[in-house]
Order: C-alpha cells, then structure tokens, then sequence
C-alpha cells in the first residue's frame, strides 16, 4: 500500500518542482515588470499547489492521515498568490515603470491619463522635486 | 481621490477569516501539537496587520474598539495570576495542573491550567505586534 503513496508523491512533487524552475527561469528572462510578474504568480503557484497535493496524497495514501493544514495551505496559496502579483503589478503601473520595448498597446494609459491625471502630477512634482535638490546637492 | 482596490479588499475577507481559524487552531494545539500562545497570537496579529493594509488604519479602528496596549497589560497580568493562584494552593510558583472535564459538546476533554497562561502569552504578543505596527504607521 505504501508502494503507491511513495510513486503519487514522488510524481506530482517532481512536476511541482519542475515548474516552479520553469517560473524561476522565466523570471529570469522576460523582460519587464509585468511579465516578470506573469511567470512568477501563475506557475510558482501551480508549482507549489502540485507540491502540497503531493504531500497531502502522500500522507493519505501512505499512512492513512488526512491533513486538514495542508488543505488550508493548498487554498489559502490558491486565493492569495494571484492577488499578490495584482497589487505589485498595480504599484508598478502607478508609479510609472516602463513596458517592454516592441509593446504594442497599452490600454490602460488612456484611463489614467484620464481620471487620475491629477495624482500622476502629484508623483511627477514630486520627482522633479526631487531631480532638482539632487542637482543642487551636486553643484554645492 | 477613491481608490478602487476591489480585488485587495474583497480577498481580504476571506483571507483574514482562514488566518484567524488557523491561528486559534494553532492556539489550541499548543499542548500536544507543534503551535501554542507565541505563534498563534502572532497570526492574529498578522491577520489584523493585513486589515489593517487593505482597509485602511482608520476604518479597523473604528471596528475593533479595542486599546492593544491595555490589551498586552491585560495579557501579562492573567499570565502572573495563573502563578499566584498557584501559590495560593500552596504549590510552587507558576506550577501546574490538568484534569479531565465533561464538556457538553466535546465530552471527555483534558484542560491544563497551562491554557490560561498560554491565553495570557498571546494576549500580550497580539498587543504588543500591533502596537508596534500601529506606533510605526502613524509617524507623518
């Protein structure tokens, strides 16, 4: 009975393991935030899903213990692993941090331009603000 | 200008309910199980933080009406008297006891004195982790 446990686990942790060094290859070689962002949130937390599956089949498989935490993890990573790429994908775009070149639309810069415009402003100020005692501490 | 972070919000909710089960899970399990008053208290502290990030400081404090620091004073002093009631029965300092109690839904249940000490230890470990957080956040 254990024979089966063992070749579950063995399985879907290798798989797991296999696209988490995916995620990790693709945050090296993409070229932006955004996409960056997109190989890190979607197969990382497919690769650690296959992970705690694994373990939780192989606990139950194996030796008949069915672990409630490890459902919690699977759903709990499930739930806020996306919604964490969101919000630092959000930061970036408000702070203004560059696409990759040879982007061929962005729809959401009208929308900004449009109804935030008074805070991208605000930011821009403050960068200038910024530049210019830079400038001024360089030239003393 | 009203920031729409629908997605934050509304993933908050759900993640704050999970993190809140699981930390007085952990709470209760200290006896016989990896967990205890430290690491559970600090979950729910971690639970509020993240009210605190997605709702704002304001909003939470008119929710949860409570002092945190009165809330640490209160945490150490029920971890002082479950000593002194100690001395009271004539044992040693911080000593300890257990006995078997017919709960009406549990039945036969095993309840350590070693409990309340351990309700005073994440008392004071709330307290003091959102303090910190609180005592951080509002220096402009």
């Amino acid at each position: 009975m254990s024979g089966s446990g063992d070749v579950v686990g063995v399985i879907l942790i290798l798989i797991g393991a296999a696209i988490s060094l995916i995620s990790a290859i693709g945050n090296v070689r993409l070229p932006d935030v955004y996409t960056r962002s997109h190989a890190a949130s979607k197969s990382s937390t497919l690769g650690v899903l296959c992970t705690l599956v694994g373990t939780l089949l192989y606990f139950v498989i194996s030796d008949g213990y069915f672990s409630i935490r490890l459902i919690l993890g699977i759903v709990f990573v499930f739930l806020t692993a996306p919604v964490a790429a969101h919000v630092i994908c959000r930061a970036a775009y408000r702070h203004q941090v560059p696409l990759a070149e040879g982007t061929a639309q962005d729809e959401l810069k009208d929308y900004y331009m449009e109804n935030e415009n008074i805070d991208n402003k605000n930011t821009d100020n403050k960068a200038n603000l910024i530049e210019k005692e830079v400038k001024l501490q360089v030239t003393e | 200008m009203k920031p729409n972070d629908v997605i934050l919000r509304s993933v908050t909710r759900v993640a704050a309910v999970i993190i809140l089960t699981f930390s007085i899970y952990l709470f209760m399990n200290g006896h016989h199980h990896p967990g205890g008053g430290f690491i559970g208290g600090l979950s729910t502290a971690s639970a509020i933080v993240l009210l605190y990030l997605s709702f704002g400081i304001e909003k939470v404090r008119e929710n949860i009406r409570t002092d945190f620091k009165k809330l640490a004073a209160i945490g150490v002093l029920i971890a002082i008297g479950t000593g002194t009631a100690s001395v009271l029965f004539g044992k040693p300092f911080l000593t300890q006891t257990f006995g078997h109690v017919d709960l009406p839904i549990f039945g036969d249940t095993e309840l350590a004195s070693a409990l309340i000490f351990d309700t005073g230890v994440a008392l004071a470990v709330i307290g003091t982790a959102v303090n910190i957080i609180l005592s951080i956040s509002e220096d402009r």
